[in-house]
């Protein structure tokens, strides 16, 4: 007789959300569930542990078993903190970016040269809205050098072949004056990740 | 000037630092020199010009910052025609003689190139009567001990925006202890993923949770090690 999988919840960030699903459904995974926080507090750190409690309050009583698809993300450790007094595991990584390339091919990147910006699929999807409006550029543009200024060079780290993306993200390279490089992930880092507590 | 421009010059002294206030608030650069100027004639000294109506201007800012009223794009409009007013002022100031509250060597740390808050600290202390040394991004260790080393700071100041980053402070910290010159120095450490708890357990002596509150500590210890 085979036991049916406990129903599971996915509280992830709403940059992960795309991706997560289509993992999901790759596998067939029907008894797991995605919820997202939004993606835009990416710029605003400090309010998504809160943010994260809440949500894991709001939705335990309805599944088994809950998880964080998210990064520290500039939490300075506190979205732990809160997971562990909320018994939730994370996925390991400080940035979601680190999801995908797999930590040692990011902190390779990261030595190689510091001054790198990084866009993921959903991050050059909505470059102009979260990266140029939400930082006030579109309305300041004498910001731009403020934030950017000490960057060298953008990596799209890509999880889906798509070059209309490439070409947004190559844009948005040229938007930033930065060098652009371009790598395919793909989705493996995730997908191991969910393989492993899908059970 | 437009119908719904405010005439500064038209203001009394009162009404105008006020107005240089709001005026920082919306990061309005060209106002703000204007003000600057127009004090100036009216006699009054550089340095009460940029405590009065910079320093105060940009402590409200820090305020509304804090308590999620204003992001990060408007402090740093703000922080912009501070800096604008400031280019007016540094060079009086030299000239007049400003009072000296301190000395610090401040830096972002190793593996990290992020500066805006630490800018934002540096425009503040110096408005304080700070001298301050910029490091610049990415520093190793060995660059703060050699700034150490060479300006005898009261205060060495670090940085950082990642989480990943933040722990090279203990680096720094450890060498400095290593040395025997850790207690030489008020270390201060900022950045928005710190907390005064990785403060303590790096073993700084405070955590500046930003540029207006840094400015208060670094001048109440500075007085502190003065005194004893």
């Amino acid at each position: 007789m085979t036991v049916a999988p406990e129903k599971t919840l996915l509280i992830a960030c709403g940059a992960l959300a795309e991706e997560t699903l289509a993992v999901i459904r790759a596998n067939g995974w029907v008894h797991m569930d995605v919820t997202c926080l939004p993606a835009k507090l990416h710029n605003t750190p400090a309010l998504i542990p809160n943010a994260m409690r809440t949500k894991i309050r709001e939705k335990r009583g309805q599944f088994s078993r809950v998880y964080a698809l998210y990064g520290d993300c500039g939490t300075g450790g506190l979205l732990d903190r809160v997971l562990e007094e909320e018994g939730v595991e994370r996925i390991a990584g400080a940035h979601c970016y680190e999801f995908f390339t797999g930590s040692a091919i990011f902190a390779a990147l990261q030595e190689a040269e510091v001054g790198t910006f990084y866009l993921t699929d959903f991050l050059a999807r909505h470059f102009e809205k979260l990266t140029i409006e939400g930082l006030g550029i579109d309305r300041h543009p004498e910001l731009l050098p403020l934030y950017f200024g000490n960057y060298t060079r953008l990596v799209y780290i890509s999880q889906i072949e798509n070059a209309e993306l490439q070409e947004k993200a190559k844009a948005a390279a040229d938007r930033l004056s930065l060098r652009y490089e371009y790598r395919f992930t793909g989705l493996n880092g995730l997908g191991d990740f969910l393989n492993k507590k899908a059970g | 000037m437009e119908d719904d421009d405010i005439d500064l010059s038209a203001l009394d002294d009162g009404e105008l630092v006020e107005q240089m206030h709001d005026d920082l608030y919306d990061g309005l650069a060209d106002e703000i020199c204007e003000g600057v100027n127009i004090l100036l004639s009216r006699g009054w000294e550089p340095y009460k010009v940029l405590t009065d109506a910079l320093v105060e201007g940009m402590r409200i800012v820090g305020i509304d910052f804090r308590d999620g009223i204003l992001f990060v794009p408007e402090v740093l409009l703000a922080a912009n025609s501070m800096k604008s007013g400031m280019a007016i002022l540094k060079p009086l100031l030299a000239e007049t003689g400003a009072p000296k509250a301190g000395k610090m060597v401040i830096g972002t740390v190793k593996g990290d190139i992020h500066d805006i808050g630490k800018n934002l600290v540096i425009m503040m202390m110096e408005g304080a009567g700070f001298e301050v040394i910029d490091l610049g991004i990415n520093n190793p260790v060995e660059k703060y001990l050699e700034a150490l080393e060479e300006h005898k700071p009261d205060i060495i100041g670090m940085s950082a925006l990642l989480t990943t980053t933040m722990p090279y402070m203990k680096v720094v910290i450890d060498t400095m202890k290593e040395k025997g010159i850790r207690d030489d120095y008020i270390v201060m450490v900022g950045g928005a993923p710190l907390n005064e708890e990785f403060a303590d357990s790096v073993g700084a002596d405070a955590y500046g949770r930003d540029a207006a509150m840094t400015v208060e500590i670094a001048q109440k210890m500075v007085a502190e090690r003065r005194a004893a």
